[in-house]
């Protein structure tokens, strides 16, 4: 092992389902080098000093969204952040709050999975027209309205620190609705009227307090926090509507 | 040979603590902005109790003045006051948030938004004062 100057500690949580009954921590030394990510630290440990610990990970490039931790209490990308800033450390690495802990460093995000469809991340069409008959045409503007709210790679950051998410499970939460937004300012699709039914309720949009920490700590700049407002405002306008004109006319 | 028994994974459940809003500055500055709007409802009222005053009377108009002006009322009007400020300023930094507004196609800048709401203030205010000082 290198000396005391270039390592780094790493304090992790570890939770064995089958002996543990709390989480509990333990501590690495791990090489402090200058290219080195928190993912690479824990790498480290697998392949050299313990085996045993358990994590997600798999593009290390910002991409796949699998390797989302709590790092120092923020939650972030641990292949997008280095040692170095930590450093001298002791660095503190648990698994993303809000999620139930399967193991060490692994949550489930089954829920997730269950809300996602809810909104319908898809292209809906209202009309017969199929990729067959050719593609949807868009222009430059068309794409610039939606593209920010599609570059979410599901990486959970936003639910780990959203509070409402944590108080209350049942929040839809900031990715989903989100894409919801992606899809509703899409120029090809025509299923706004479908999704806005699943968000109008208290467990959709009107669950949200803007804490905006979804936002802070997206890596994408996916902008949550954004996405929700605006489709406040696009729910409150629909209930005004409702209580204003005749049924016919809405 | 007895088949294993198949069980769901034991999975941990982290409960929130009572505290959470202490433990980051966002998360704290989120709650005292929440806090704020009992102080946004409390001038509500302090100002329809001095409609009411000025409605009644001259006498009225001075007990309410008597009334503000004591120790007590102050230091709450000023704790209110730096409550109001707080809501102010973090309501106006987040509506560009809310609102995409489009100038010409191209989205307004952030600041652009934020800094409108200010000007819109400071002539309502300016009014206001007009209106009062007349
Ligand atoms: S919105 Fe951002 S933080 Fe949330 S899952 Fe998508 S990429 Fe991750
Ligand atoms: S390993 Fe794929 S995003 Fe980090």
């Amino acid at each position: 092992m290198a000396s005391n100057e270039d390592s780094i500690r790493l304090e992790v949580t570890r939770y064995r389902p089958d002996g543990d009954s709390e989480p509990q921590l333990q501590e690495y030394d791990v090489p402090l080098r200058r290219e080195w990510t928190v993912l690479d630290g824990l790498n480290h440990v697998k392949d050299e000093v313990d085996t045993t610990l358990s994590f997600r990970w798999s593009c290390r490039m910002g991409i796949c969204g699998s390797c989302g931790m709590n790092v120092d209490g923020e939650p972030k990308l641990t292949c997008a952040t280095f040692l170095s800033d930590y450093a001298p450390g002791p660095i503190r690495v648990e698994p993303l709050s809000n999620f139930p802990i399967i193991r060490d460093l692994v949550v489930d995000i089954d829920d997730f999975m269950q809300k996602l469809p809810k909104v319908s991340p898809w292209i809906i069409r209202d009309d017969d027209v199929t990729e067959i008959d050719g593609e949807y045409l868009q222009t430059p503007e068309e794409l610039d309205a939606y593209k920010q709210f599609s570059m979410c790679i599901n990486c959970m950051l936003c639910y780990a620190a959203c509070p409402v998410y944590g108080l209350d499970p049942e929040f839809m939460g900031p990715a989903a609705i989100a894409l919801a937004e992606r899809y509703d300012l899409d120029s090809r699709d025509h299923g706004a009227r479908e999704r806005l039914d699943v968000l109008i309720e208290h467990e959709g949009v009107w669950g949200c307090t803007f804490v905006g920490e979804c936002t802070t700590v997206c890596p994408k700049h996916v902008d949550p926090a954004g996405a929700i407002q605006r489709y406040k405002l696009k729910a409150a306008k629909e209930n005004v509507k409702a209580f204003v004109l005749p049924r016919f006319l809405q | 040979m007895t088949t294993p028994d198949v069980t769901e994974p034991r999975v941990h459940r982290p409960t929130m603590s009572t505290w959470w809003w202490t433990k980051k500055r966002s998360y704290f500055v989120f709650v005292m902005r929440e806090l704020s709007s009992f102080f946004i409802a409390w001038f509500v009222a302090f100002l329809l109790v001095l409609v009411a005053a000025v409605g009644r009377g001259d006498a009225a108009y001075q007990d309410f003045l008597d009334w503000a002006a004591a120790p007590w009322m102050v230091a709450i009007n000023l704790i209110a006051f730096a409550f109001l400020v707080l809501h102010v300023v973090t309501w106006f930094s987040l509506t560009p948030k809310a609102m995409d507004v489009r100038i010409r196609g191209e989205k307004a800048p952030a600041a652009v938004i934020i800094a409108s709401q200010y000007v819109g203030l400071a002539v309502v205010s300016a009014f206001v004062l007009w209106l009062v000082t007349r």
